[in-house]
């Protein structure tokens, strides 16, 4: 079963039709009560302050936590990933679930921001996650703030912009992806049914 | 031929844009070919352009009418339901509830143009509620003397305001994005106005999408070379089959513009 969580942030449609595309019926819940077993997507746009608000009232912070413990599969997309880590130049104050303590910072003015478009992935290892996706694949990105570069033992590959940033995390039964999987064609697709037959 | 330069590593690429003006649900223009089931209907060509490359979409619902938000909602859950890449929404949308619709079915941005002019408030509350990647503002804008003034109303009324000012503004607002339009361009097929989009490139700190003038594949090349665009954008070109997306990525590579090739 894959669940989506449902903090009213935005994306929410498109990863639930991802994944029907797929051939999966997500269940989307809004409180952790709602939660019946199996993976856990965390959907994002927007700002990082509000998205762990939104997870705050939902009490959803705990329940994450509590599962990603027990070992269940947890996939956080865009802002869904940034709040992963321990805190945010975006929201500062905010935390993080801190499943990673780097904090998450803003590309330097000079370049355009947001990073908005289809940027390609330099892939570290080769895992599950990412089976049937060639090195340099277009994924398509929209983000103002980005992941530094992790130990390499939790990056899995990175991207380019004004600088080198984290493209894919992984520790353990924790994934994420600055990238919109749900809109990248082919390879985000790959990447969902990746997912899925984890 | 010489071999296409697809070696370009970590490079964000020049995005290539088909746009859709619809009405009622409809496409307006319909793309010429025979193997849609239905050329009017936007998820066909949503469909078809998706197949073809493009690296997004723009729908601009032309007429806007309040009783037409349940068809264009219903559009915007089908294209989303259809296709896997970013689709942009405008024409029409007045406050963050018609945004909060539209992206709540799907969409990925929202494009406003008269409404950020009558309500300027309404790309910071928008950038607020949703991010600023979200938010699109689109400027039609028409050369007078040695600058340009904007337009509002699909270009039939004038506004007395600097295109390039106004653009510094709603990028200060909270604008992720901009999509110019030259209204003394549209339609001409002469080419993009580039000296207004490199002017507005160089002055705000948020990609620009190049729009109106596109007539053939070195159009392209010079909005990007020298317009300063990160995408382009073409209606009729693309719907009469004048040009192909893939003819477009082939000739960017050539003049080792990124581009996402392959697909």
């Amino acid at each position: 079963m894959i669940n989506i969580v449902d903090y009213e942030g935005g994306n929410l449609f498109s990863v639930i039709k991802a994944f029907e595309f797929l051939g999966v019926n997500p269940a989307v819940i809004t409180r952790p009560e709602e939660y019946e077993g199996g993976k856990i997507v965390i959907p994002g746009v927007g700002d990082f302050g509000d998205a762990m608000r939104a997870l705050n009232e939902r009490n959803f912070p705990a329940f994450l936590h509590e599962k990603a413990e027990e070992g269940a599969l947890l996939l956080g997309i865009c802002v869904g990933v940034q709040i992963l880590f321990s805190s945010s130049e975006e929201a500062p104050g905010v935390d993080g679930l801190s499943f990673f303590q780097p904090s998450v910072k803003r590309f330097s003015p000079g370049g355009k921001i947001p990073h908005m478009g289809w940027n390609n992935l330099t892939i570290h290892k080769s895992h599950p996650l990412l089976k049937n996706v060639a090195d340099n694949s277009y994924v398509y990105f929209a983000h103002s703030y980005y992941i530094p570069n992790l130990n390499e033992n939790f990056e899995m590959a990175h991207c380019e912009y004004s600088n080198s940033f984290t493209a894919i995390v992984n520790r353990e039964n924790i994934y994420g992806v600055q990238f919109h999987p749900e809109k990248s064609q082919k390879t985000g697709m790959q990447i969902l049914k990746n997912f899925i037959e984890l | 031929m010489k071999p296409l330069n697809l070696q370009i590593k970590t490079m964000l690429v020049k995005r290539i844009i088909p746009c859709l003006d619809v009405t009622g649900g409809r496409v307006v223009k319909g793309v010429k070919f025979i193997d849609l089931v239905d050329a009017g209907d936007p998820v066909e060509q949503a469909r078809f352009y998706n197949s073809e490359g493009a690296d997004e979409l723009v729908f601009l619902d032309i007429t806007a009418s309040s009783d037409g938000r349940e068809i264009l909602q219903d559009m915007v859950r089908r294209v989303a339901s259809t296709i896997h890449i970013p689709f942009t929404v405008g024409g029409g949308i007045r406050s963050v509830e018609d945004m909060r619709e539209i992206l709540r079915c799907g969409a990925d941005k929202i494009s406003i143009n008269t409404s950020a002019i009558q309500t300027p408030d309404l790309i910071s509350q928008g950038a607020q509620a949703f991010g600023r990647q979200c938010i699109v503002v689109a400027i039609d804008a028409r050369r007078k003397g040695e600058s340009w003034d904007i337009y509002t109303h699909g270009g039939r009324k004038a506004v007395n305001m600097d295109a390039v000012e106004w653009a510094k503004k709603v990028v200060e607002l909270g604008a992720g994005e901009l999509l110019i339009t030259s209204m003394d361009s549209d339609g001409t097929q002469a080419g993009f106005d580039n000296e207004l989009l490199a002017r507005i490139s160089e002055n705000v700190s948020v990609p620009v999408i190049a729009s109106g003038g596109a007539g053939n594949v070195q159009h392209f090349i010079d909005a990007v070379k020298i317009g300063k665009s990160d995408a382009v954008l073409a209606a009729s070109l693309f719907h009469f089959r004048q040009l192909t997306i893939q003819e477009i990525k082939e000739a960017f590579a050539e003049n080792e513009i990124p581009v996402r090739l392959p697909y």
